[in-house]
C-alpha cells in the first residue's frame, strides 16, 4: 500500500486485488454509507453483517428476491408429480380394489399431495436460496482478511471489488472515508 | 437503556430517531425486557456461545453417559424384538395398538410446539421466539426421530418396512393412498425433512459465527464446512430472508397437518372413541399443549445449566406457560365436546364408550389425564406460578405425564371393550415396552445433548437483530449504537 500511489492506483482483476474493505461503526452508519454508494454508480460492491439490517435491501436498491418462485414452481411440481402418481399407481398400473372405493379419488390423495407438495416446495426453495446466493462456496478472498471475521460477530463492512469499472484505489479509498468509514483496507486475493 | 427497550422492531429504521412505537409507548406500559443485561452485540455472542467453547462440564458429560446408555438399551430391546416379533409387548387382542402407537403420537404432538414456535410465531412476529427457538426446533426433530422409530418397528417384519414407499418391485403390488397410514408416511417424512432444512437454513449464519469465533483449526474447518461459505453479505441477507420467510410458512402448514393425518389414522377407523370428525383439531390443540410441556420442561434447566438466564429470561417462561395454558383449554374443550357427542349423538356403542372410559377398568388413566391436562395448566393463570420456574419445571412435567395419558386413553381405552364382550381384556405393557419406551429417551437427550455442546442453542444472529433494532431506536441519547468501541 505504500508502494507509489500514482502507478498503482488503476488495477484491473488480473492485479491480485480483489477489492478495498471499508469498516463502520454501526448499522446506522452502514445504511448511510450505501445509500450514498448506491447513488455513486458502483457495481460490485456489497455490505457484511452480523444481521440483516432493516432497510438495507432497498437502501442497496436491491431486486425483490426470486426465491418464491423457486418455492412456488416446487411446490406445483410436488402436487402434480403426487397427483399423477397416485392415479396411475392405483388406477391405471395395478387398480386395487379397496372397499368398493374408485380406484383413484383426488380426496383420498390430496393429503399425500399436500403433503410432497411442500416437501418439493421446501426443499426448491432451499435449493433456490443456495444456487441465488452462490453458496455452498468454501474459499473466498475475503476470508483470508483478518478483520472480516468480525463480520459475523459485531462489525460491519462494505466491500467494493476491484473488477468495479468504477474502482480505483485512491479515489475510492477516499470516497469511502468521506462516507463514514472508520478503516479502509485492501484485499488481496 | 434496557428499560426502555420495547422489542418492537420499526419498519424502516434509517436513522438515530424515535420510531413512532418508541415516541407515544407511555413507559408505564415498558414491557420487560427479552435480553437483560445487554452489553453490545458481541456480547450476545459470547453469551449464546459460552457453552459451546468451554470445557464439558461434569452434569453434561453424565447426562450424555445415562442416555448413552438408554440408547444402547433401545438398540439391544429393538434387536430383541425384531428378531423375536411384537409379541414380546402386551399387545393382544382386542388391544393391537398398544405403547407403540401412544410413543408415537406422544412424541410426534411434542416435535409441533417447536414448529409451531418457530414457524407461526415467526409469522406473528413475536420476537421473543428468537430466543427459545433454536432449541425448540431442535427439540422438534429429535422428537419426530424418535416418533418415526415406533411405527417402524411395530410393523413387526422391520426388513419389509420399504413396502410403504411406492418403489418400483418384482412383486409389481404398489402402496394403496385411500390407506391414513400411507399418508402419514408421507406427512411424517416431509414432516423430518422440512423440520431439519428449516432448523438448518436457520442455523447458517450462526454457524459462520461458530466459525468465526473457533479458536481451533478443526472446529473452524467443520464449522466451515456446515455453513457453506457463509458471509454475512446483505446480498445473502437479502435472499436468505425471504427464503425463511417462504420456508417458515410451509412449516406452518404442517404444524396443522401432519398430526392431522395421524388424528385421521385413528378417526377413519369405525371404532367408538376413535371415529370422530373432532380429531384432527383436537390433536393438533393437544400436540402443541404438549408439546409446549416439553419446551418448558428442556428450557427451564437449560437456561440455567448453560448460563442462558441473560437471553432466555423469566419473561420467555411466563410467555410460553401462557401458551401453554391456551393450548390446555382448547384440549380440555375438546374432551368436553367428544363427552357431549356422544351424550348428544344418541349411539349406544359411543356412549358406553364414554362411560367405559370415566368408570371402567382404566378410569385411573382418564383421571391422570383430566388432573394434568386439565386441572394442571389452570395454575397458569397466576403470575406468580408462571414466574416460579421450579414450579412450572414440575407442573411441565405433569402435563408430559398427563397427554402421554391422554394418548393412552384414547387407544387403550377404545380398543379393550370390543364390541362382542367376549372380546373383552384388560391390557398391560410387558418390560420391552417399557424399555422401548426408555430406550427412546436415550435417542432424544443423546441427540440433545450433542446439539447443546456442539451447536449456537439460541438464534445469534436473530437476537442481535432485534436487539439492535432496539437499541437504534433509543440511540440518540450519548450512549450510542452498541456496536461502537
Amino acid at each position: 500500500m505504500t508502494t507509489d500511489a500514482n502507478t498503482t492506483n488503476a488495477v484491473g482483476p488480473g492485479s491480485g486485488e480483489y477489492g478495498l474493505i471499508a469498516e463502520f461503526a454501526g448499522a446506522g452508519e452502514v445504511l448511510r454509507a450505501a445509500e450514498r454508494l448506491r447513488a455513486s454508480g458502483f457495481q460490485l460492491w456489497d455490505v457484511f453483517g452480523p444481521y440483516p439490517v432493516p432497510g438495507m435491501s432497498a437502501a442497496m436498491g436491491l431486486k425483490k428476491s426470486s426465491v418464491g418462485w423457486f418455492g412456488f414452481i416446487g411446490g406445483a411440481v410436488g402436487f402434480i408429480i403426487a397427483m399423477a402418481g397416485i392415479w396411475y399407481l392405483n388406477k391405471v398400473d395395478y387398480p386395487l380394489p379397496i372397499g368398493g372405493k374408485p380406484f383413484f379419488s383426488p380426496f383420498s390423495a390430496f393429503p399425500t399431495a399436500y403433503e410432497l407438495a411442500i416437501l418439493f416446495a421446501a426443499i426448491a426453495t432451499f435449493g433456490g436460496l443456495l444456487v441465488l446466493i452462490g453458496l455452498p462456496r468454501v474459499r473466498h478472498p475475503l476470508f483470508g482478511h483478518g478483520r472480516f471475521a468480525l463480520a459475523t460477530r459485531d462489525r460491519f463492512f462494505v466491500v467494493i471489488e476491484s473488477a468495479d469499472p468504477n474502482y480505483h484505489r485512491e479515489n475510492t479509498r477516499r470516497f469511502l472515508e468521506t462516507i463514514g468509514a472508520v478503516k479502509v483496507e485492501v484485499v488481496t486475493m | 437503556m434496557s428499560d426502555s427497550r420495547q422489542h418492537v422492531r420499526p419498519e424502516k429504521e434509517t436513522s438515530g430517531e424515535l420510531s413512532p412505537e418508541f415516541a407515544t409507548a407511555p413507559m408505564g406500559l415498558a414491557r420487560e425486557p427479552l435480553i437483560t443485561g445487554y452489553r453490545g452485540l458481541e456480547w450476545i455472542s459470547d453469551e449464546a456461545t459460552r457453552f459451546n467453547e468451554g470445557g464439558a462440564p461434569s452434569w453434561w458429560r453424565a447426562g450424555l453417559l445415562v442416555a448413552l446408555s438408554l440408547l444402547v438399551l433401545g438398540v439391544v430391546i429393538v434387536a430383541y424384538l425384531v428378531t423375536t416379533g411384537v409379541g414380546v409387548w402386551g399387545v393382544s387382542h382386542p388391544v393391537m395398538w398398544g405403547w407403540a402407537t401412544i410413543n408415537f403420537v406422544w412424541w410426534i404432538g411434542i416435535g409441533h410446539a417447536g414448529t409451531l414456535i418457530s414457524a407461526i410465531l415467526f409469522l406473528l412476529r413475536q420476537q421473543w421466539r428468537t430466543a427459545v427457538n433454536r432449541v425448540a426446533e431442535a427439540m422438534t426433530i429429535f422428537a419426530v426421530l424418535c416418533a418415526a422409530l415406533f411405527p417402524i418397528i411395530h410393523v413387526g417384519r422391520v426388513w419389509y418396512i420399504w413396502w410403504l414407499l411406492p418403489i418400483p418391485t418384482s412383486n409389481a403390488v404398489w402402496p394403496q393412498f385411500h390407506s391414513p397410514l400411507m399418508w402419514d408416511v408421507f406427512a411424517i417424512g416431509t414432516y423430518l425433512t422440512v423440520s431439519i432444512l428449516f432448523w438448518y437454513l436457520g442455523l447458517m449464519p450462526d454457524l459462520a459465527l461458530m466459525r468465526d469465533r473457533a479458536r481451533r483449526p478443526v472446529s473452524r474447518f467443520f464449522y466451515g464446512l456446515l455453513c457453506l461459505g457463509w458471509t454475512g453479505s446483505q446480498r445473502q441477507w437479502h435472499h436468505y430472508e425471504k427464503a425463511y420467510l417462504i420456508i417458515a410458512g410451509l412449516a406452518t402448514a404442517l404444524v396443522v397437518s401432519v398430526h392431522s393425518i395421524v388424528a385421521l389414522d385413528f378417526a377413519a377407523t369405525q371404532l367408538p372413541g376413535w371415529h370422530s370428525t373432532i380429531f384432527p383439531p383436537y390433536f393438533v390443540a393437544g400436540a402443541m399443549f404438549s408439546g409446549f410441556g416439553m419446551v418448558l420442561t428442556l428450557i427451564i434447566p437449560i437456561r440455567s445449566l448453560c448460563g442462558l438466564e441473560n437471553l432466555i429470561t423469566k419473561r420467555h417462561i411466563d410467555l410460553i406457560c401462557k401458551v401453554t395454558l391456551a393450548t390446555g383449554s382448547i384440549v380440555a374443550y375438546a374432551f368436553v365436546v367428544e363427552a357431549c357427542h356422544a351424550w348428544f349423538g344418541g349411539k349406544p356403542y359411543e356412549r358406553f364408550m364414554i362411560w367405559n372410559r370415566v368408570v371402567g377398568p382404566y378410569w385411573w388413566a382418564f383421571f391422570v389425564a383430566v388432573a394434568c391436562n386439565f386441572l394442571v395448566p389452570q395454575a397458569f393463570w397466576f403470575r406468580k406460578v408462571r414466574l416460579n420456574l421450579r414450579a412450572v419445571w414440575v407442573l411441565s412435567i405433569l402435563i408430559n405425564v398427563g397427554m402421554w395419558m391422554e394418548r393412552f386413553v384414547i387407544v387403550v381405552g377404545s380398543l379393550h371393550r370390543d364390541f362382542v364382550p367376549s372380546n373383552w381384556s384388560y391390557y398391560r405393557p410387558t418390560w420391552v415396552d417399557v424399555c422401548t419406551f426408555a430406550g427412546s429417551f436415550g435417542l432424544f437427550f443423546t441427540f440433545f445433548l450433542l446439539f447443546l455442546r456442539y451447536l449456537p442453542v439460541v438464534a445469534v444472529s436473530e437476537l442481535k437483530s432485534i436487539a439492535s433494532a432496539c437499541v437504534w431506536g433509543c440511540s440518540s441519547t450519548s450512549d450510542g449504537p452498541d456496536t461502537r468501541r
